[in-house]
């Protein structure tokens, strides 16, 4: 495997959930490839930006069904995988962070016991050791005094270090994508850019591909190297995040105009008008 | 004339070695239909002001004069009718079982409103509704809409004061202008006096004349919005906050 061929390589995703009232498609045919870079997935609720991320783990339950023409990671494919092998590539090879530390720990195990569960789960490494691993990733998220958070439970944990946490667990098994979906919607804007800056480092340090799932277009714009911009299952348009503001796609200007701005304050804040032909326009494709 | 005077607030939690000091002598004035927010980390005590002013703790010392009532630990009824509070989480909020119009016209009854009927209209009219919504139940709502329909109950008495708690952060971008418009327009019509709970300071600035920036129960500073804007706070924790919230690409 050449250092250049995409971690991810994603072409013509869909999503979709039988009930009884019909069938509704969340991902409606997107493609993308992920690399060593970060590629930020954005849109409202609903635009099916988390479903993509879950789908490449294969972690859509029926009556969802997931469908592909390719969902590859690193060259395997994803949807003939047996759920054994699925077992060792989640967590191992594909972390993903999700939104909110409170639900994603377990609230009856301390710290320590879930660091060492989760990287023993993909190595064969001793209890001592996968300890002190445990203790080396604390402190590269900037945790002070990692011996005594490892006996803490998560109740004794604030938010942003709980999330903190999470990151470290999840980087334990050195994996080589990270999907973030959300991971700083539950914390506060000064320990929002503290976790984010440690994500930076890590992913970036260890040359890592990283999907960041996000409704915050400004947050991803300074955060990432290539965005997405999902509509209704559908990604409308790509672009480098720092070209985001010669954007032309109207759904994407509608979003980055209804932001409150502190430096330039605005009468009234603009109102998205969705235009159902959005809707109906084929997906962009964010292959690179 | 102010519409909320406010001296040496203390409110805690939990008696003996228990007690948890939540906000610590804090006092600001906010004048009749000015707007004022408030902001800091979660656990400053933010909310735990609104929630004081509201009598929802009942744990509280220092004085309280609010729309020119002295507070004791109860209030009157007609404090209730001129101060009304919006919540956070409008999918926590709503009464899941109770259509829109049970939920407008229960508070209008127990506030003794008579012409209720024409009012549900005009309420929905105003919060940019309109009839159609008006025997929905909450599942069958979005959560903009369920929002604005929490907001239609907090004006449904005809309030001066309305507390709001963080009305936008549940919702999307693009639905979150729509309602912090729809509340400039409110304070507007209605010459309502805003209280505002945010950790988004965009959000503040944008609806907010002045800011006080809480930390650990107190106030660090208190500011106005120009001064926000050009970046002139005093206190190293508000530019800290500044720091981490100016983000913006255009």
């Amino acid at each position: 495997m050449t250092n250049d061929a995409p971690l991810l390589n994603v072409e013509n995703l869909w999503v979709r959930f039988s009930s009884r009232t019909g069938v509704s498609e969340a991902v409606r045919g997107i493609s993308f490839t992920l690399g060593r870079e970060r590629l930020g997935i954005v849109g409202e609720s609903g635009s099916g930006k988390s479903m993509t991320g879950r789908a490449v783990l294969r972690l859509i339950r029926p009556p969802g069904m997931i469908e592909a023409d390719r969902l590859e990671i690193h060259g395997e494919d994803v949807l003939g995988a047996s759920e054994k092998r699925m077992r060792r590539l989640r967590g191992g090879r594909v972390s993903m962070i999700m939104q909110d530390p409170k639900f994603s720990l377990n609230p009856v195990m301390t710290v320590g016991q879930q660091l060492v569960e989760a990287l023993r789960a993909h190595e064969r490494v001793s209890k001592r050791d996968a300890r002190k691993r445990a203790l080396a990733t604390l402190d590269e998220v900037a945790i002070r005094d990692p011996e005594r958070v490892l006996n803490l439970y998560p109740h004794e944990v604030s938010g942003g270090m709980g999330q903190r946490i999470m990151i470290a667990m999840m980087l334990l098994p050195n994996p080589e994508i990270l999907i973030a979906d959300e991971p700083t919607s539950a914390l506060d804007v000064s320990v929002q850019l503290q976790v984010l800056d440690i994500m930076d480092k890590l992913v970036r340090d260890r040359g890592m591909g990283l999907m960041f799932i996000s409704h915050d277009l400004n947050l991803v714009a300074k955060f990432c190297d290539r965005i997405a911009i999902m509509y209704a299952g559908r990604i409308v348009e790509t672009c480098k995040a720092s070209e985001l503001r010669n954007a032309r796609h109207p759904y994407t200007l509608g979003l980055l105009n209804s932001v409150p701005d502190l430096e330039h304050p605005r009468e009234r804040l603009e109102v998205l008008k969705r235009d159902p032909a959005w809707r109906e326009a084929p997906s962009v494709s964010a292959r690179q | 004339m102010n519409a909320i005077d406010i001296s040496n607030l203390d409110v805690w939690f939990g008696s003996g070695a228990d007690r948890a000091d939540a906000v610590r002598d804090v006092s600001f004035k906010v004048a009749d239909g000015e707007s004022f927010g408030l902001v800091g980390e979660s656990g400053s005590g933010k909310s735990t002001i609104l929630r004081a002013i509201a009598g929802l703790v009942p744990t509280w010392s220092g004085e309280m004069t609010v729309a020119g009532e002295t507070l004791g630990v109860r209030r009157s009824k007609a404090f209730y009718r001129k101060v009304q509070m919006v919540f956070q989480d409008p999918y926590a909020s709503l009464h899941p079982r109770q259509s829109v119009d049970r939920v407008l016209s229960e508070t209008m009854g127990l506030h003794g409103v008579t012409d209720i009927d024409k009012r549900i209209g005009r309420l929905l009219d105003d919060v940019g509704l309109g009839p159609g919504f008006r025997f929905r139940y909450p599942h069958q709502l979005s959560g903009g809409q369920r929002q604005r329909v929490a907001i239609a109950r907090g004006l449904a008495c005809e309030p001066s004061i309305l507390l709001l708690d963080e009305p936008t952060s549940a919702l999307d971008v693009s639905v979150q202008g729509e309602i912090l418009n729809l509340l400039t327009d409110l304070r507007q019509e209605h010459k309502l006096t805003y209280v505002m709970v945010s950790h988004d300071l965009g959000v503040v600035g944008h609806l907010c004349e002045r800011i006080g920036v809480m930390k650990e129960g107190r106030f660090v500073e208190v500011l106005a919005v120009d001064e926000m804007r050009r970046l002139e706070a005093r206190e190293p924790y508000t530019r800290h906050l500044l720091e981490s919230s100016i983000n913006s690409i255009r």
